[in-house]
């Protein structure tokens, strides 16, 4: 009874003109509703088919993460998780993407509010180059246009930074550039920024792959500690990776350039690495691909 | 072998910016070292002014020269940037690269055509808008009535040179603005940004330097035109703010070419000793714009 109740506040929030002051009061309950179902998912760029056909289920408070040989679809498939496609000119989308029952793609939901509850990490850190490391971290607040006062700011500077295990290295220099720090510590504080509006759901595409081995392993690590607040969805093209972390595994593949990416299988992440059900995910796995 | 090209490249523009400045001292030195009495014996528009000497006469001058520019400037660089923005971020490329190229022309147009263009069609019209804002607005001092008629004031000087340069700086602005880092937009954009937003968190800040950059040079087309100013201005030797009122205010590059043809040889000295005033404004005004873009830089570097 009190999920459906939570639902019709998502749904609400999600319209066009929503009232601010019930969605805030609501983001609460929100937290718990973060499971997303995709249907009949078609992907184009122009007339191009690039992704065929995906129907997938991602759970709730758990990693899912997204493998396959690059160039099958995986950025392609995670950005229409969040609308983020529709930034590319000639990028079109059939099927429908639901968070928790309310379909993204209904005429009346407004893609820049879509991305409010589903953030995003890039595979290159982008922090905004001219302002400082806590404007960062601020930056969605601001445009939320969320009054918070001096103390709240700080508080929430704080804990996102301690929630990303940044804390300890910038406590010092907060009101630094952002680009004073490394790349491992850059794309840290992108996902302190993200999570600092409170998103249902977190996408990564391959936000490890610039990074050098030990801040793989950090942003690893965090990954994992995220999972108890957030739905992450994670592309990543390094199979011990999504070993470590997931705990949901999705196998996209192609079978020649200019063909649709397909996703082939999905399963808990033990199933797919020990015994998967397609012998192409074994192949893949394996080292026989290609 | 590229290093060494641009070693001497640099070697001679500094060389050439030197004697440029030596030849005009030695020129001035005439009219620098003159007494009163020569220099209103000899010069019939030094004499007028009632000036003392050649420093007391270039200073209004200076004043009207930069007034000018910087409403110039004030009219043309929001117009610019909104363009810009507008052709960049909101028309499809097709459409977008067709009124490129036409600005393009624009910035080509000489400005004795934008000078002809001032007196027969803009001139006549201001008259109701100056007056409107004299009328309304007249308690800033700006706008001091009366109005002269017809409107042949420094503003309509400044119209006339925003005119011209807004297709400079808006070129540049949009070769700017379109090289803004598809990181920066969609990391803004990725946070829930409206487009306006990521224009305003990414877009802005990343052009900022370059604008400036722009501005400058608008600023330098703006200090240093003549037709424009001969055509429309009608002359006077103040410190007015007043720029609806005629008679008022003279620039130092009108004032040389209004009164060079006529000029004996300490009238010459004189002018030329305005020039290099004027030489050495834009010479400040560029060092301090190089001062605004570094800064931000300047101030990372000081918090470590
Ligand atoms: N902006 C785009 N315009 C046209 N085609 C694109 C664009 N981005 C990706 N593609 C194509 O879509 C397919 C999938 O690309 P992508 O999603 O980047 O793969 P992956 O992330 O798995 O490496 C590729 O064939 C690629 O060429
Ligand atoms: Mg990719």
């Amino acid at each position: 009874m009190a999920e459906k109740e939570s639902k019709k506040e998502l749904k609400k929030k999600l319209k066009k003109k929503e009232d601010k002051k019930a969605a805030k009061r609501e983001k609460k309950s929100l937290m718990k509703l973060q499971r997303m179902i995709v249907t009949n998912l078609d992907v184009y760029y122009g007339d191009f088919l690039a992704v065929q056909d995906v129907n997938m289920e991602i759970r709730p408070k758990a990693v899912t993460a997204i493998i396959g040989p690059s160039g099958c679809g995986k950025s392609t498939f995670l950005r229409t998780l969040n609308r983020m496609h529709e930034i590319t000119p000639s990028a079109s989308v059939q099927g429908s993407v639901q968070l928790e029952g309310v379909d993204l793609y209904s005429d009346d939901v407004d893609p820049v509010e879509v991305r409010r509850h589903i953030g995003y990490v890039f595979q290159r850190p982008n922090p905004f180059p001219h302002l400082s490391i806590q404007e960062n971290i601020l930056a969605g607040i601001r445009l939320n246009k969320q009054k918070l006062s001096k103390e709240e700011e700080n508080e929430l500077v704080i804990s996102c930074l301690k929630n990303v295990n940044l804390y300890k290295e910038v406590k010092d220099k907060l009101n630094q550039p952002a680009t004073s720090l490394s790349g491992g510590q850059q794309q840290r504080l992108c996902i302190a920024r993200a999570i600092a509006v409170k998103p249902n759901v977190l996408l990564m595409d391959e936000p490890c792959s610039a990074l050098d081995p030990i801040s793989t392993r950090s942003i690893e690590d965090l990954i994992v500690s995220l999972k108890s607040q957030f739905t992450i969805v994670i592309v990543t093209h390094n199979m011990q990776q999504a070993q470590r972390i997931s705990d949901w595994c999705a196998f996209f593949n192609v079978t020649a350039t200019g063909e649709p990416g397909r996703l082939v299988e999905l399963d808990k992440t033990d199933t797919i690495f020990n015994s998967p059900n397609k012998k192409a995910t074994s192949d893949y796995i394996n080292g026989r691909f290609g | 072998m590229l290093k060494i090209a641009s070693k001497t490249s640099g070697i001679i523009i500094l060389t050439t910016l030197a004697l440029v400045v030596i030849f005009l001292s030695i020129e001035a030195v005439p009219a620098i070292f003159a007494s009163q009495d020569a220099l209103r014996d000899q010069i019939p528009w030094f004499a007028n002014s009632g000036d003392h000497n050649i420093w007391q006469y270039s200073i209004p001058l200076l004043f009207s020269t930069i007034l000018a520019a910087l409403l110039a400037l004030l009219i043309a660089v929001p117009l610019s940037i909104a363009v810009a923005l507008f052709l960049t971020y909101y028309v499809p490329k097709r459409i977008s690269s067709v009124f490129g190229s036409l600005i393009d022309l624009l910035a080509a147009i000489p400005s004795v055509v934008y000078g002809l263009w001032a007196v027969a069609v803009l001139v006549p019209r201001l008259s109701g808008v100056f007056n409107f804002l004299s009328r309304n607005f007249g308690w800033i001092p700006l706008f001091h009535g009366p109005v002269a008629e017809p409107p042949r004031v420094l503003l309509t000087v400044s119209i006339v040179f925003a005119v011209m340069v807004i297709p400079i700086i808006t070129a540049l602005a949009c070769e700017i603005y379109s090289q803004t880092p598809h990181l920066n937009t969609e990391a803004a954009l990725a946070l829930g940004a409206t487009k306006w937003e990521s224009i305003r968190l990414s877009v802005l800040p990343f052009g900022k330097s370059g604008i400036i950059s722009a501005s400058m040079l608008g600023l330098g087309r703006a200090l240093g035109e003549t037709m424009a100013v001969l055509m429309i201005l009608s002359p006077g030797h103040s410190f007015s703010l007043s720029v609806l009122m005629s008679g008022q205010h003279q620039t130092i590059a009108g004032n040389i070419a209004a009164n060079f043809p006529e000029a004996g040889s300490l009238g010459v000295s004189a002018l030329i000793t305005t020039g290099l005033v004027l030489f050495l404004l834009t010479f400040i005004i560029n060092f301090l714009a190089r001062k605004v873009v570094d800064l931000p830089l300047k101030t990372k570097r000081r918090k470590k």
